[in-house]
């Protein structure tokens, strides 16, 4: 340390340009570390195959009514689902109830397409695939930790923050739709 | 370690090799002459046997890998082969499977050791925070070992854990799925999910055991602690570690291996779950998704609370308490032996986290004490999710409440001098 006092009290202004010379060292080491580690972590992130899964076309005359099919794109399941005018019924009726992600059922399917809706078959809470039939709102119950989805996929009851997500899609023509 | 050397190379070949590389007389300082208080109980074996758990789990493990296939569309025949095929693939796999479960059950007798006689506190704290390094290490490789079999459990498993980080899209939106997607490699646990989960899967227990020795040399700074809590004051108050310890661990090492055999041979599925032997399906998940048996709790924990981020958080604080557990107990006597108002605390604690076991078992809405039905018929009442948040609530006070404030109004006994001052006198008596 001794030496260093005397050294620094010798050069006068000497520390400044060797605190410069650290501070680039340092700063050139850090950032050079930072550019290494990059594409460390970045190759964890999806891959060009993984990202270019293009969107599906489904058949939707193969859907009764009262039906649900459950489609895969993009690793996830997408349901289909055939309503009933009592499932309408019911989603339009509980429009304006209390809920914790509101949302009119006008808002969840094409326009005059209200029998047809279309969900990302993935539970908000920690993504199990939810089943139709069961839970207290006639719609989606998850099996995992209890989330109640209504006849609208909108979240009712249970930890689900948010209600089933409504994925891009567009009709193609009137039996046929595509997803993504 | 601590203290001065006792070693004296015998030989010239120990002598030319202790002034290069003195590693005969680490192990001799480590496992040899390590001076050991001397009334350790079968409680303090647990290190041992959890040193045997891990050898067992690497050397099964690379076995293992060497006939499995870490891709999604191969992973679950694989398995399957080396059930079916390899030579003693099932033994093998049967041992790493039910290997894992005793390494939980070893490890909680031994946290719940350190808890019970005060092994976290003054001069340990480091000992225990790389303690609790090892089983946050411990919990992410069993994590990621389940998936591998890529049954419906192993595939559900990772999608409900890897999950939990998307709760953070509440506090920034798009964090959250940023990380899972980061994570999964993709839009959901699929392939990518699987081949990175193996990778790590097989580089964890290394870092474990690098973690374990670090916990080995933590412990033989201050040195053990002892039923009692009074830090060791002479000579008297110790023996050698061989052949006092290596006997008695060795006997407690041969009983848990008895029990693991059990489980091994006489049912290997018993702590399994029939589901994974179902291929994963990404389009359906089974009716009634569980952890394996040592995550429970604190699966109880997590769905105690209807609020996806608030039940992310209780969940990873109640280990992150472990973390800050020497500074939350405030009492100057170590061990419970002398807390007589502590110990009930603990006890209690104990079986609460029991019962959070069995709740996390549980559907949340399954109803315990009926009061009344639902208009469709249903009993309804006090039901395990109630249960759940009570004892949730008493895990958290045992260590924000009891911990640093039950000294304020607990009478404790007489502690003894020194670790020989109570044998001394019961031998009188």
């Amino acid at each position: 340390m001794a030496t260093v006092n005397a050294t620094n009290d010798v050069h006068g202004d000497d520390p400044s340009r060797r605190d410069f010379i650290h501070i680039a060292a340092a700063s050139a080491a850090v950032g050079g570390v930072a550019v290494t580690l990059w594409p460390f972590i970045d190759q964890m992130n999806p891959a060009g195959d993984t990202l270019a899964l293009a969107s599906i076309e489904y058949d939707l005359s193969k859907v009764i009514e009262g039906m649900q099919a459950t489609v895969k794109w993009r690793g996830k399941p997408v349901f289909v689902r055939h309503r009933t005018a009592k499932e309408i019924a019911e989603a339009v009726a509980a429009d304006n109830e209390p809920m914790r992600d509101p949302a009119k059922d006008a808002t969840r399917h094409k326009e005059g397409k209200s029998e047809w809706l279309i969900l990302v078959g993935v539970c908000t809470h920690l993504g199990c695939v939810p089943n139709f039939g069961t839970g207290d709102y006639g719609g989606w119950f998850c099996p995992c930790h209890g989330s109640v989805y209504d006849t609208s996929g909108r979240i009712r009851k249970g930890p689900a923050p948010l209600n089933l997500e409504v994925p891009d899609y567009e009709f193609v023509s009137d039996t046929k739709v595509k997803i993504g | 370690m601590s203290g001065h050397s006792t070693y004296e190379p015998k030989t010239g070949i120990e002598r030319w090799l202790d002034a290069r590389l003195p590693i005969i007389r680490l192990g001799y300082d480590s496992v040899i002459a390590y001076p050991t208080p001397k009334n350790l109980n079968y409680w303090w074996t647990f290190g041992g046997i959890l040193s045997v758990c891990l050898v067992l789990q690497i050397v099964t493990g690379v076995v293992l890998a060497m006939h499995y296939i870490p891709h999604g569309d191969l992973a679950f025949a694989s398995v399957e082969r080396i059930m079916r095929d390899v030579n003693h693939g099932w033994m093998i796999r049967y041992l790493h499977a039910n290997g894992a479960s005793m390494f939980f059950l070893a490890v909680y007798v031994h946290m719940a050791r350190g808890l019970y006689y005060g092994s976290y506190k003054e001069p340990r704290e480091v000992l225990w925070i790389l303690g609790c390094v090892i089983y946050l290490l411990m919990m992410a490789t069993a994590f990621m070992g389940y998936v591998l079999p890529w049954g419906q459990m192993s595939f559900y498993g990772a999608v409900v854990i890897t999950n939990f980080f998307s709760a953070l899209d509440q506090v920034i939106p798009g964090l959250g799925s940023a990380i899972t997607t980061w994570l999964w490699g993709g839009f959901a646990v699929d392939n990518p999910t699987l081949n990175r989960f193996f990778s790590l899967h097989y580089l964890l227990p290394f870092v474990i055991a690098g973690v374990v020795g670090l916990h080995i040399w933590a412990l033989h700074v201050p040195g053990n602690n002892n039923p009692t809590g009074v830090s060791v004051k002479s000579k008297d108050d110790v023996v050698p570690f061989h052949p006092y310890y290596t006997v008695k661990d060795g006997f407690a090492i041969v009983v848990f291996l008895i029990l693991l055999s059990w489980f091994v041979f006489f049912a290997p599925d018993a702590l399994g779950h029939a589901d994974n032997y179902v291929q994963a399906n990404p389009l359906q998940t089974p009716n009634h998704i569980v952890p394996e048996w040592y995550f429970l709790p604190f699966y109880a924990m997590l769905r105690a609370v209807p609020q996806k981020l608030a039940g992310v958080l209780i969940m990873f604080g109640s280990i992150a308490l472990l973390f800050a557990t020497p500074w939350l107990d405030w009492a100057k006597v170590r061990s419970m032996r002398y807390r007589p108002t502590a110990r009930w605390f603990f006890i209690i604690f104990i079986v609460a986290v029991l019962i959070l076991g069995w709740c996390g078992g549980k559907l949340p809405d399954d109803v315990i004490i009926p009061m009344g039905k639902n208009p469709d018929g249903s009993p309804t009442g006090f039901s395990v999710v109630h249960l759940s948040r009570i004892l949730t609530a008493y895990y958290y006070a045992y260590f924000l409440l009891v911990l640093p404030f039950v000294k304020n109004f607990e009478q404790t006994l007489p502690v003894p001098d020194s670790i020989s001052a109570p044998v001394l006198t019961e031998k009188k008596g």
